[in-house]
């Protein structure tokens, strides 16, 4: 008897301190923004309450299901484009870089942004994309346009482009992950059985490296439909997404509101990461 | 004497607390001299006023300490309203006092103490700068600036013996351009919205203020015609917002900017030629040397100011050390130092001693620079010859159309905004 109740004892002084961190600094907060979602604002201050005002004006209003339409295409297009790219990396760092020097000294290059502030890196595209940035004035003299190009900046085309900049790395490191794992007498064995180039990667490869794309997959929806400050500087402020309208929110100290929003906000992302689990077992593939 | 006596130890009792040190402290008012050393004053407000230079003066000049505490616009309102034991001294803009004041967490501030009361502007007394001037829209200083008696809750429509505020700063803001990008007069806030400017303007995101200056475009354009810019009905601000929105749709909009720092890159890179803007923003353009023109339109000036309110829980040597301050702040140095920086005090006639003669002459009676005019911080703003853009105090002071607000049907305005911006 005293064995296996002084095991349980173990394992939970074990479990504890991840527990209780989880629990003070995860949990904890949560349950306060879904608390005070319920709450009631006055211009000054929150009051506690059990109220659905906040909800019902967000799904009754025209506003947030634009702004999460938004918040939907701009993550999808990221997540399009960052794969492709993401890929593309990996997969020649993976099958075309030979020696494990390389490979490393190649993808270690791949965090070189990362030794600047995110916010720095956004920012540095306004005065290359502007009216009279360096990308406009070199086409110009290069002759190719002759009327500076609008649409570079303070468009959707400058949020994505830096959407994609800033996250292409979540998507490349978890790939190349999975496709270092892959054992070359597969694709040796493929190839010898007849498959061509394109069939390896589609029948062996791609499969294969399901577990590292639905990370990196994550990761990057994660963090598109959580921003809002890429989009408040990259727009002009023209667009909005979810985490500009919690901003706005808590700029005019409307806690609930902003509570609210995040609630759902939290929600839908669970919701499409839950079934993105659904498509892949990670912890089975790993 | 008597009569603050009783009125502060009934504050006090009803708070309370520090009962007995109020009723000591004020019947010995010889004592005070020497302990006001010790005194420390605790100010927060927008980062506007909050300047170190003034603390530094203060130390020197009056021997106390004051303690800056700079936050934005929102957190200020929230800590008057909700945090009154968190400062001494509030400097807050007048639209904030509206709003805190019911609250009941400021005190009115007795005229007789104030010695240059006779000399403030009359925009912040009767509202009036000439008499024949009517009361701009919005929250003008002068409604909301007396109380009729210490204790009251309601503003008083005349002057009284209680001030809510003591003025601080104000300014008259317009639209900025950049002339050489634009190369024709610009004389209205509709052309904000002239479709030669598409994609190359800008307006504020900052809900309050941007909402007043949709109005001055709307009313320009002869669109709109509101009884009170500064307090709109529902169908006022959708009318508006309409409008705007389909301008937005329209491609008119290069970007909105929500900070100073936004502002000035927007116009300083050609981004933007026309926009709302704030006259330091314009001041920071032209040290780049770059041509940029506070524009003076004949709809007139969308104007706010700040003040001085005293908290509730001031009493005995802090209240007289505040009041010390509150003399000191109106009799000239603080003035001089603003009105450099394009905006102008409570008691101009006073900062004239510590500017020079082209300094007073170029600032306040707008007549042409005899030399170099430079900031506060010694960067040159103008040369010889220079004219200040809108010209004289009275000039631009006089055509104010309209003061920052706050709406009672702020919480609708905010939404339609958010639909604007998402639109």
């Amino acid at each position: 008897m005293a064995m296996p109740r002084s095991n349980t004892a173990t394992g939970w002084l074990l479990a504890a301190p991840l527990t209780l961190v989880l629990a003070a600094f995860l949990v904890l907060p949560i349950v306060m923004i879904v608390i005070v979602s319920f709450w009631g604002a006055t211009e000054f201050s929150i009051y506690p309450a059990f109220e659905f005002d906040n909800y019902r004006y967000l799904f009754g209003s025209s506003v947030a299901w634009q702004v999460f339409g938004t918040t939907f295409r701009y993550a999808f297009v990221t997540w399009a484009l960052t794969l492709g790219i993401g890929f593309t990396v990996a997969y020649f760092l993976a099958f075309h870089v030979r020696t494990l020097t390389w490979q490393i000294t190649l993808a270690l290059i791949c965090t070189v942004p990362f030794w600047t502030s995110n916010i720095i890196r956004m920012i540095s595209w306004i005065p290359f994309l502007g009216r009279n940035g360096i990308a406009n004035s070199t086409l110009l003299s290069m002759g190719v346009i002759d009327q500076p190009l609008e649409w570079l900046l303070f468009s959707d085309f400058s949020v994505l482009l830096t959407f994609v900049h800033i996250n292409t790395f979540f998507m490349i490191v978890p790939i190349l992950n999975t496709l270092l794992r892959i054992d070359k007498s597969l694709i040796e064995a493929a190839r010898d059985a007849g498959a061509t180039g394109p069939q390896i990667l589609w029948n062996v490869i791609l499969p294969l490296a399901k577990p590292g794309i639905m990370i990196g997959t994550i990761f990057v929806l994660t963090l598109v439909m959580g921003d809002f400050i890429t989009v408040r500087f990259m727009s002009g402020s023209q667009s909005a997404n979810v985490g500009r309208l919690i901003s706005n929110d808590v700029g005019l100290l409307q806690y609930p509101s902003a509570a609210a929003t995040s609630v759902v906000l939290l929600c839908t992302v669970l919701i499409v990461v839950a079934g993105l689990l659904r498509l892949v077992d990670i912890r089975k593939e790993l | 004497m008597s009569k603050p006596k009783i009125s502060y130890s009934r504050r006090s009792i009803l708070k309370g607390a520090a009962a007995f040190s109020a009723a000591s402290t004020l019947s010995a008012p010889m004592i005070w001299a020497q302990d006001i050393k010790n005194v420390t004053l605790r100010q927060f407000g927008t980062g506007v006023s909050n300047l170190n230079d003034v603390a530094v003066k203060v130390k020197e000049d009056l021997g106390f300490t004051l303690e800056m505490t700079a936050l934005d616009s929102d957190s200020v309102t929230q800590r008057a309203a909700t945090q009154p034991k968190s400062f001494d001294i509030a400097d807050i803009e007048y639209w904030i006092c509206k709003k805190v004041w019911p609250t009941g967490n400021l005190q009115a501030m007795d005229t007789s103490k104030i010695k240059l009361f006779d000399k403030i502007s009359p925009i912040f007394t009767t509202g009036k700068l000439t008499p024949e001037s009517v009361v701009a829209q919005g929250t003008a200083p002068s409604t909301v600036g007396f109380v009729a008696d210490q204790g009251a809750k309601e503003f008083a429509p005349e002057v009284t013996n209680w001030m809510t505020l003591i003025p601080t700063i104000y300014n008259a803001d317009t639209l900025g351009i950049r002339p050489d990008l634009i190369g024709r007069p610009i004389e209205s806030w509709a052309e904000l919205l002239n479709p030669e400017f598409k994609g190359k303007a800008s307006i504020l995101d900052i809900s309050s203020i941007g909402i007043m200056d949709m109005a001055m475009v709307c009313e320009a354009m002869g669109e709109i015609k509101y009884a009170d810019k500064g307090n709109m009905t529902t169908d006022e601000i959708d009318k508006t917002i309409a409008i705007f929105i389909e301008a937005k749709k329209a491609g008119q909009f290069r970007a909105f900017w929500k900070s100073f720092d936004e502002s000035v890159n927007l116009m300083a890179s050609g981004e933007v030629v026309i926009q709302s803007m704030w006259s330091p923003a314009i001041t920071a353009v032209k040290s780049q040397g770059i041509a940029c023109v506070y524009q003076p339109l004949k709809e007139g000036y969308r104007s706010w100011g700040g003040g001085l309110g005293l908290s509730a829980n001031l009493s005995g040597i802090e209240l007289e050390a505040a009041y010390e301050y509150i003399n000191w702040y109106i009799s000239g140095w603080v003035g001089g130092y603003l009105m450099r920086q394009g905006y102008y005090s409570a008691v101009p006639e006073t900062s004239k001693e510590f500017m020079d003669a082209n300094e007073w002459g170029y600032w306040y009676e707008g007549k042409a620079a005899t030399g170099d005019i430079t900031s506060p911080t010694g960067q040159k703003l103008a040369s010889a010859g220079d004219l200040r853009d809108g010209g004289s105090y009275s000039d631009r002071m006089g055509k104010v159309a309209c003061w920052n607000a706050v709406m009672d049907e702020n919480q609708y305005m905010v939404r339609k905004w958010n639909e604007f911006i998402a639109a």
